[in-house]
């Protein structure tokens, strides 16, 4: 066969990485200036640099907006998307399958409801006031991954695309139902229902940043020092076998790692949908399939992709804000029916 | 002590029963043949001895039960080459045989420090990759990704190989290669190779050993010559064995070499 041209730009890796590193803080010092009240960046970098020596700013113009409402919220737009796109990453690699993620799979909906019984039947934790949801999150999203993972495997040991897509969207849908019924019977006490299907991060504060940072660092992290198993699993789980990895642990570490992260998104910014399918589908294509650099590049770009879906969200419609799932579900649905009609051709 | 001891080794799906019962052994610089119909159990036996598929019986590498072997212990001392390998990412030759120094890591922060890069380009040379070293697996034909999962196991460097059709998607000219670099690889000290193999020509030519399965149960272990004898290959393959090898090989004759 002849010799084609290898495409990816492995030589750029340093470069691609340096990239991210310097795109991530621009964006996100443009998506704290720009909103319903534009505040000039000048303003917006010295409020923060006052903030951050501990300064007085209180009679400073535009204090409360940045650092108490935009720079919150937009932290936690970054962290949400590095963590769902990490998550996302992971899963594809383990499954072997470009279409696996937190939405599609159902696992954010198992998340959702976790939160919403944990809401409507007063489930907390002594002195820990996100506790409760957010362990019931994390327990209902592993959960989730279980059943669908063991039914997937029933029906089709090789967990094809189509088996994984089919029992997702079925699983997806009963979870939503019983959500919607709980939210029903007890609306008093949670949300509108947008929030467990749409997402938000308006009113997020720096509890919320802290919980997604430690939540990141750690699962994220274990992910992250997972990247050659990942490898592995994406070639195949039986050539992972073969060359020494143990699949059950590794396979039952990864799952817990991402219904933790989910959980703990899901409970902080409701069901936002598609991060985890767009954002590594994009990095793959530049970086290639190798999770030690694909891991890594995918929590940048997840951070830079939420943190624009949502300030489209807040400025699409100005004054009217979107809900931040109705963004990344418009941009997720095409790619996502892209990847499908590439990956069909490719006989996948 | 056997390098390798497989006893009573029985594989089912529900009432479907694979294996029953099959023993046999593998010495150091053995080459075990295992040979049979389609749907004898052959792979299986490959796929219990990698821990691919729950079995019962006893499978003793080395003296020690295999399910007592950590899966990176096991798989510096026992590599397979599976029959199918479908690739759905596009990783490179070199990033999917690299992958078969994972065993020699510790960890991905440790790194293999001992002769990682040189086993690699050594694996890779072997199999005849140089050129596609950086390809996309998603590009290559069947017969170049076959010599990728090979060069991976090279790369590997276990004790013992294990390989599921190895010609499978191979041209004659590899065909020849691998088997005669095999045969190489086995001369040093310490090694065996367990493979499955449906030509029997190469069975008898390469074989030190054989293991003639039917219907997931032993016919015949021995010396290759001995358990492919017309008598036991006949009576397996409900067929005059003997004969149509022979029809086949009047096929090339002398004076068509000389033309």
């Amino acid at each position: 066969m002849a010799q084609i041209p290898h495409k990816r730009k492995e030589g750029l890796y340093v470069l691609e990485y340096l990239a991210f590193l310097a795109v991530t803080p621009a964006v996100f010092f443009l998506c704290v200036c720009v909103g319903s009240v534009k505040v000039p960046l000048g303003d917006t970098v010295r409020l923060i640099l006052d903030a951050i020596r501990g300064s007085d700013i209180s009679g400073i113009k535009f204090a409360s907006i940045i650092v108490s409402v935009r720079i919150p919220r937009v932290l936690s737009a970054a962290l949400v998307g590095a963590s769902l796109s990490l998550c996302g990453a992971g899963m594809q690699g383990l499954l072997k399958n470009p279409l696996a993620d937190g939405s599609t799979l159902g696992v954010s909906s198992a998340a959702s409801l976790g939160a919403v019984i944990a809401i409507a039947f007063g489930i907390t934790v002594p002195f820990l006031p996100f506790a409760g949801t957010m362990i019931m999150a994390i327990l209902f999203a592993f959960l989730g991954l279980l059943i669908i993972l063991s039914l997937a495997y029933k029906l089709d040991s090789s967990l094809s695309t189509n088996t994984i897509i089919l029992i997702g969207v079925i699983f997806s849908m009963f979870v939503s139902s019983i959500t919607s019924l709980v939210i029903t019977f007890a609306s008093d006490k949670i949300k509108h229902i947008t929030f467990w299907t749409m997402g938000s991060l308006q009113g997020n504060n720096y509890t919320h940043v802290l919980i997604l940072c430690g939540a990141l660092v750690i699962f994220g992290g274990v992910i992250l020092l997972h990247a050659r198993e990942l490898n592995a699993f994406a070639v195949g789980e039986d050539n992972a076998r073969n060359i020494g990895v143990n699949v059950r642990r590794v396979r039952l570490t990864i799952l817990i790692c991402v219904s933790a992260l989910i959980g703990v998104c899901v409970s902080i910014g409701g069901t936002i949908a598609f991060v985890g399918l767009v954002t590594p589908h994009m990095t793959r294509i530049i970086v290639g399939p190798n999770h030690k650099k694909l891991l890594p590049v995918s929590v940048f770009a997840g951070a830079i992709f939420l943190m624009l879906s949502d300030l489209a969200a807040r400025i699409l419609l100005n004054p009217l804000e979107l809900p931040i799932g109705v963004v990344t579900s418009m941009i997720g649905s095409v790619v996502f029916i892209y990847i499908f009609i590439t990956g069909r051709r490719k006989g996948k | 002590m056997s390098m390798l001891e497989v006893k009573d080794l029985s594989v089912s799906y529900g009432d479907l029963h694979i294996l029953r019962d099959v023993s046999f052994s593998v010495e150091p610089g053995q080459w075990l043949m295992i040979i049979g119909p389609n749907g004898a159990g052959k792979t299986t036996i490959l796929n219990s001895i990698s821990r691919g598929v729950p079995y019962t019986g006893t499978i003793v590498y080395q003296g020690r039960d295999i399910r007592r072997w950590k899966p990176r212990e096991l798989a510096l001392n026992i590599g397979l080459l599976s029959q199918n390998n479908s690739m759905g990412y596009a990783f490179t030759v070199e990033e999917i045989v690299r992958l078969g120094r994972y065993a020699h890591s510790a960890s991905v922060l440790s790194g293999d420090k001992d002769g990682r890069e040189e086993a690699i380009d050594r694996a890779i040379a072997l199999t005849g990759l140089e050129g596609l070293r950086n390809q996309s697996s998603l590009t290559l034909s069947g017969g170049e990704l076959q010599r990728t999962f090979l060069a991976q196991l090279f790369a590997q460097d276990p004790r013992l190989l294990m390989l599921d059709e190895p010609t499978n998607h191979l041209d004659l000219v590899y065909q020849k290669q691998v088997f005669n670099l095999i045969r190489e690889w086995l001369t040093e000290n310490g090694r065996a190779v367990v493979s499955v193999v449906h030509d029997l020509s190469l069975a008898r030519a390469y074989g030190t050993h054989a293991l003639l399965l039917s219907k997931g149960r032993t016919v015949a272990e021995g010396p290759v010559s001995e358990v492919t004898a017309p008598k036991l290959l006949n009576e397996v393959y409900s067929m005059d064995v003997y004969s149509w090898m022979r029809e086949m090989y009047s096929q090339w004759t002398d004076e068509d070499s000389s033309t």
